[in-house]
């Protein structure tokens, strides 16, 4: 093993099960039932699908929601955007906790 | 991965023809595009016309078979220059005749062949790939997007999908890449709202077909490295339900040249009707019933989800 990632996990996903069945067929189950059309369409799920793995950073993801938004009639126009709100929202973390550094250093600044 | 002919016997199923309704017409393979989805590689550069004589023959196979539609397709079928009198000899009572329309040289004959099809009831079937312009063009080329619009707003003030007009159009998704189509209902909805928005354009149906794995686009998915992993994934997707309703089992389909097929892929894929060379002069009537479709693994894009229609 030469990568902490190879490609071909992600088509290997399903051996996950392997040693805990239950518990992978529960998380599976689960799974699909999160992607299938519901309040929001499963066009909406795969463009959060794919800001959420450009979030966590997961290459798996961002490859399986790349396809998965494009197989869902989504433009690159779109993707690219979904891609900028995972952006705007780590970004806005990131300064919205300026307020507790601010904080800090009021307490002890004179 | 297993072919296609495998993956039939697997599911214990035949692909064989049922009662052939279409006689689908290929008017050559000369095109103003060069579209890098094409199948059967028409372009510019293409010479390939169906001529008078062949047309006559055509048609009166088509009334000689007693065929319900009669779909007219190319390369851009608005370069031949008989297109006009196929449908002219075409057009009777219980026949629909579709005009596989590439829009942009549409576009440019003219409003005379656009008010000839209205005036004739040609239904007209157009490829509009994706709402992105960027995308559209990377796939059919620089201009095409806003050429087709225009053509697009031509048809609509002819009547051309507008409630109550009987003008029938249609629209064809394809990919714009190595991946499959989305769910033809949904996005059907998103393209009649989001053209309504943008262009105030209209259409009656969106058709979303995956991309064929033969010609220019096989040339692509080999060069990019995509081939494999393309034809793993339309295999992957094969739907058993799918086999009953294919085209394939209801059509035939005829070169430029005036031979059979069973579709329009088994063209470009060289494997004529029933495994030898027919002229439609030679057809005395319709293909058996249950005579076997070629086949091939670019077969598994129509068993794909939904299937291919």
């Amino acid at each position: 093993m030469d990568n902490y990632y190879d490609p071909s996990d992600l088509q290997q996903f399903a051996r996950i099960g392997e040693d805990a069945p239950q518990l992978a067929g529960k998380f599976f189950d689960y799974y699909q039932a999160v992607f299938a059309e519901g309040e929001l369409s499963a066009r909406e799920k795969s463009l959060i699908a794919l800001a959420v793995a450009h979030t966590v950073q997961c290459p798996y993801c961002i490859e399986a929601y790349t396809k998965a938004s494009l197989e869902q009639g989504c433009s690159r126009g779109e993707m690219v955007e979904a891609v900028h709100v995972a952006c705007a929202i780590r970004g806005g973390a990131s300064l919205v906790h300026g307020m507790q550094m601010r904080r800090q250093a009021e307490k002890v600044s004179i | 991965m297993p072919s296609f002919a495998q993956t039939l016997r697997a599911h214990q199923l035949d692909l064989v023809r049922g009662a052939t309704q279409t006689l689908q017409v290929n008017l050559g393979l000369r095109c103003n595009q060069a579209c890098r989805h094409c199948h059967l590689e028409a372009g510019p550069a293409r010479s390939e016309l169906m001529d008078l004589a062949t047309v006559e023959a055509v048609l009166a196979y088509a009334l000689r078979g007693g065929f319900t539609t009669l779909d007219i397709t190319g390369g851009a079928p608005e370069m031949n220059p008989n297109l006009e009198r196929l449908i002219a000899g075409a057009v009777r009572p219980g026949l629909r005749v579709m005009l596989r329309a590439n829009l942009t040289a549409l576009g440019r004959r003219g409003p005379e062949l656009m008010e000839f099809l209205a005036a004739q009831g040609v239904a007209v079937v157009a490829s509009f790939p994706s709402l992105s312009p960027g995308q559209a063009d990377a796939l059919r080329g620089e201009g095409v997007f806003a050429a087709s619009l225009d053509a697009l707003a031509r048809l609509n003030a002819l009547g051309y999908g507008r409630q109550g007009s009987g003008l029938e159009l249609d629209l064809v998704a394809n990919p714009t890449g190595a991946f499959l189509p989305p769910a033809q209902a949904a996005t059907e909805k998103r393209y009649q709202a989001e053209m309504k928005r943008r262009w105030n354009l209209s259409f009656n149906h969106l058709y979303c077909f995956a991309n064929v794995p033969l010609g220019r686009f096989e040339g692509w998915l080999r060069s990019s490295g995509n081939y494999d992993g393309y034809l793993e994934r339309l295999s992957s997707q094969f739907n058993p339900c799918a086999v009953a309703d294919l085209m394939c089992r209801s059509l035939v389909s005829v070169d430029w040249r005036g031979h059979l097929f069973d579709c329009d892929f088994n063209q470009a894929a060289g494997l004529p009707m029933n495994g030898r060379r027919i002229h439609v002069d030679d057809m005395t009537g319709l293909p058996p019933l249950g005579q076997p479709i070629a086949l091939g693994d670019h077969c598994f894009t129509c068993t794909a989800g939904a299937g291919f229609t």
